[in-house]
């Protein structure tokens, strides 16, 4: 007799909150090391066959080293191995921005051959990913720290990267950052407006000691953002779950307000926390009647899902919308949930992810394999055994993300590490913020 | 160069013949011209219209100059024709979707174009009446026809008769811009110009421009069954309006199997085997769409061309058109402007309320002023977006600060039994008051919705006034008492609620 997945499921529910975060934690680390090509430090973007890699996952995988050589599960030289073949290949990395390069300017192509680093799918050299690389990068530098010749190569390698990146040409001659650049066309303009995941490069392009952007420039994308009052919420709008955990992987936000948030009496770590609620308020109204929305059952975000798409076909009525930054109020909702979202919400609203996170893995268990959660679940479309759909592998980002917001939401370690880098913490301040940690690390002088 | 293709005329029925009878009668002869008018009115669209009739009505001796039909565009081309048609596409929309309001669709939905046209013509000449030679005459206004040239600081001729004037209002709009893309001219394309002269349904259509009429019409077109394609140059429809108006109306697209082409530039058009082909650009992406018929709707120039206005002294610009002062004067001072020929919002209403004001200025001394009226636009889409006040991003550029409360449609019990739950309302009023600053709203009458937030604004009626009015229950408009109560619970302090639950104990 086999075992359903329901019953697989029980053990690990039947866990205390600790083990079970340990269990998913870890089994959000394994993606690194079971995916990435240990010659270059590079890992793709899926688990998916022939996944080029996301420079972005890089960042994350970069990031998770430090937390798997304190939590045991990788020896420090190991980690010290993976991180510098990583940083070693971008160093070494063509930088020429023809089609065929791996980066221009400093930043990288978004997706690359996990073999050769070229870049593949003709994608764009990415400013946003490029930001969640360096994150990674200087999150390494920070964490090893030891005088050995290689952790010290590591920290001249992350220097040299992070110096090596103009932010400022990436605003092209524009008020704001512009969202990509290739070699065939120039600048892209994807007319990004108001507040994203974005405050990360800010930071980064801020606190460049070689190639900054101005104050002006982040003003100039603050001035895009809405202050709304949704469900009896205040909160600074984005509908996508994401939007409200990728920068908050790697900076504090608790008590550090840049003027948008002095304004509002605020600041951006709440205002993730209220954006869990809202999304908890929308899914508990659930408009379009999706199946496993509730109070226990959120998290509309960036992910895959099932497309209606057919390939050839134009002009078909669209219900299903495949990868799509989902979002709430206003969509799009195909009843399409993304578990990592919830479980990254941990640090904002700790008891409603857990809770929310054991009620689907109770009600969806076929959305964990190997420990590790799937991009999505759909349980508005059930297959003939009656389980939800599933998207299939998993996604670097999800992983990645789950990782760091449960170290956060455990001991604060990111967090802790990165207030400590002065990049970032200059970045900040040039964004004007100011208060909590970041007034007593000015005061007391990080490095 | 000529079009290889002609475009439409209009097909000569009962409702065309009854049209021209009312707005341009054929075997009419312009009046005898007085000595002078006190006030002379060029151009006979909403603005003109409106001024010839305000100022007669007032007593003044008034004449109307109009080169082809009375009503202009809006009567003829634009608004009216554009929304009865959308009210069609809007039906068959709802008939294939009849199994959301719990009802069987049509066995064998057929759609009927040339019976969607007709209606189309028929409802335009029906308002022609509203608008005709008969009716203006019983006025008192001399309604001429003809070119209008000016041929002095206060005259014009009209043919060969010469005017004199005291004052004068150039009235004579705007025309659809066909953009300079190589071989659109030879291929042929259509504008809101004719584009309700058609008879027969475009298999194929290919829109270009993601403004209001593009959007418009690109999902009427698709709901009435041709294959669309709206290509945009932009990251998203809508480029003035806020962002989630925008996604929505995209998602919208979407449902409707629009097949939407956004950052997309059309750089070239050719003809083979009888079939229109589109070259696109869209950053290094290439991609030829082949379509039967183009629309276009890339905006608007001004009529000035033809009127001699260096001969008045009266200043313009080729595409923008004439310049006027905040009181909507010309250079010359005897001759004022109204309507899409000057103003920056090229819509009726604000077409009508710059002709009132030119109206007052020119013949009765009066400083009103275009900037202090509150002006809403909307969009006839499905999901309708309609505008006013503010932006949140013109506020933060003006370092006003801003807060919106925002009421999702799906929290509007007359939106849930209705279906039409898409949307929102966000009203945004000034940081720590009540003051409203503007509104956006997104729902299926969003059109009609948006009055209320206008009248509010002219008025000075903030949110906490507005939650005491009681709203008809279930309305959709119901969606703006939600947003005032938001903000009544935002005023309920830790301290005041103490207070009132006091209050209960007592």
């Amino acid at each position: 007799m086999t075992l359903s997945a329901a019953d697989a499921m029980s053990p690990l529910l039947s866990l205390p909150d600790d083990v079970l975060l340990d269990r998913l934690q870890r089994g959000a680390f394994d993606y690194f090391t079971h995916n990435a090509n240990t010659a270059n430090g590079l890992v793709p973007d899926t688990s998916r066959e022939n996944s080029p890699v996301s420079i972005a996952v890089v960042g994350f995988a970069l990031s998770a080293y430090p937390v798997a050589v304190e939590r045991g599960w990788m020896s420090r030289v190991d980690a010290v191995q993976r991180s510098l073949a990583a940083l070693r290949f971008f160093r070494d990395s063509d930088q020429s921005g023809t089609p065929t390069a791996t980066g221009f300017k400093g930043f990288y192509f978004h997706f690359l051959d996990i073999h050769s680093g070229a870049r593949v799918w003709q994608s764009e050299l990415s400013m946003i990913d490029t930001a969640l690389l360096i994150a990674g990068v200087l999150t390494a530098a920070r964490y090893f720290d030891a005088a050995t010749a290689d952790e010290v190569e590591l920290r001249e390698l992350a220097d040299f990267l992070y110096r090596r990146v103009d932010w400022c040409w990436s605003q092209g001659g524009c008020e704001t950052i512009r969202q990509g650049w290739k070699p065939e066309c120039g600048f892209l303009h994807y007319g990004w407006e108001g507040y994203s995941e974005a405050t990360l490069l800010y930071a980064l392009a801020l606190g460049s000691p070689t190639h900054p952007i101005t104050g002006d420039c982040y003003r100039g994308w603050t001035a895009t953002y809405q202050w709304e009052n949704l469900y009896d919420h205040d909160h600074l709008y984005a509908g996508p779950l994401f939007v409200h955990h990728f920068s908050h992987a790697w900076i504090d936000f608790r008590g550090i307000r840049d003027s948008f948030m002095r304004e509002k009496c605020s600041d951006y770590f709440e205002n993730s926390r209220r954006a869990t609620l809202i999304q908890r308020e929308y899914a508990l109204r659930n408009p379009h009647e999706f199946a496993g929305y509730g109070e226990l059952g959120w998290g509309l975000s960036a992910c895959d899902g099932p497309s209606d798409e057919q390939a050839g076909l134009t002009n078909e009525s669209r219900r299903l919308f495949g990868y799509a930054a989902r979002g709430v109020p206003y969509g799009p909702d195909d009843g399409t949930l993304s578990p990592s979202s919830v479980l990254a919400s941990l640090p904002f609203t700790p008891e409603l992810a857990l809770q929310s996170m054991r009620s689907m893995l109770q009600r969806y268990p076929e959305m964990l394999a190997d420990d590790r959660l799937s991009s999505s679940l759909n349980p508005s479309l059930k297959d003939a055994a009656g389980r939800a759909w599933v998207s299939a592998g998993h996604y670097g980002l999800d992983q990645g993300i789950v990782l760091m917001m449960i170290e956060n939401h455990r001991n604060g370690r990111i967090w802790q590490l990165m207030r400590g880098c002065r990049y970032l913490s200059d970045g900040l301040r040039g964004a004007g913020f100011d208060g909590g940690w970041l007034r007593q690390a000015a005061l007391q002088g990080v490095r | 160069m000529p079009p290889l293709e002609l475009p439409p005329t209009t097909p000569q029925d009962a409702s065309e013949s009854d049209r021209l009878a009312e707005v341009h009668p054929i075997d009419r002869s312009n009046p005898h011209p007085a000595d002078s008018y006190q006030l002379l009115v060029v151009g006979a669209g909403p603005a003109g219209l409106a001024a010839a009739e305000v100022a007669a009505t007032a007593g003044a001796r008034v004449a109307l100059v109009e080169r082809h039909l009375l009503g202009g565009t809006c009567l003829n081309t634009g608004c009216l024709p554009s929304k009865t048609l959308i009210r069609t596409s809007r039906l068959y929309a709802d008939m294939r979707d009849a199994r959301r309001y719990g009802a069987h669709p049509p066995g064998d939905l057929q759609v009927d174009f040339a019976a969607a046209m007709a209606r189309v013509r028929r409802i335009r000449g029906h308002l022609g009446g509203e608008d005709s030679v008969r009716r203006l005459s019983a006025m008192g206004i001399d309604v001429f026809f003809g070119r209008a040239r000016f041929s002095g600081a206060d005259t014009l001729t009209v043919n060969d008769t010469t005017l004199r004037f005291g004052k004068a209002i150039i009235a004579t709009g705007a025309r659809p811009h066909v953009p300079a893309i190589p071989g659109l001219r030879e291929a042929g394309c259509l504008t809101s110009a004719n584009i309700f002269n058609l008879t027969e349904l475009p298999r194929r259509l290919l829109v270009i421009g993601g403004g209001p009429l593009g959007c418009e019409l690109a999902q009427a077109f698709c709901r009435l069954g041709a294959r669309t394609t709206i290509v945009q140059d932009l990251p998203l429809f809508l480029p003035r309006e806020e962002r989630d108006a925008a996604q929505i109306l995209s998602d919208a697209f979407a449902r409707d199997g629009i097949e939407v082409r956004l950052n997309t530039h059309v750089v070239a058009v050719r003809v083979e085997h009888g079939e229109k082909l589109v070259d696109l650009v869209s950053a290094d992406y290439h991609s030829t769409v082949a379509v039967d018929t183009i629309l276009t709707g890339v905006g608007r120039l001004a009529n000035v061309e033809g009127l001699t206005l260096e001969a008045a002294g009266v200043d313009y610009a080729t595409g923008s058109g004439i310049r006027v002062d905040e009181y909507l004067c010309t250079s010359n001072p005897r001759i004022y402007a109204a309507g899409d020929v000057c103003v920056e919002y090229r819509y009726t209403d604000v077409a009508v309320a710059s002709a009132r004001i030119a109206v007052q200025n020119a013949l009765f001394r009066g400083r009103q002023r275009l900037a202090d009226r509150v002006i809403p636009w909307c969009t006839y889409t499905d999901p309708e977006i309609a505008h006013v006040g503010l932006y949140v991003r013109e506020a933060n550029q003006q370092g006003i600060p801003i807060k919106t409360f925002t009421v999702p449609m799906h929290e509007v019990d007359r939106a849930v039994t209705d279906s039409e739950d898409a949307g929102f309302v966000k009203i945004h009023v000034r940081e720590g008051t009540d003051r409203i600053l503007g509104a956006t709203i997104v729902a299926r009458h969003a059109g009609d919705m948006i009055n209320e937030i206008t009248l509010a604004l002219m008025a000075g009626i903030g949110l906490r006034k507005l939650a005491q009015v009681i709203h008809a229950y279930p309305t959709q408009a119901e969606a703006i008492r939600q947003a005032a109560h938001a903000y009544h619970r935002t005023r309920l302090t830790p301290r005041l609620r103490a207070r009132l639950h006091r209050g209960l104990d007592d």
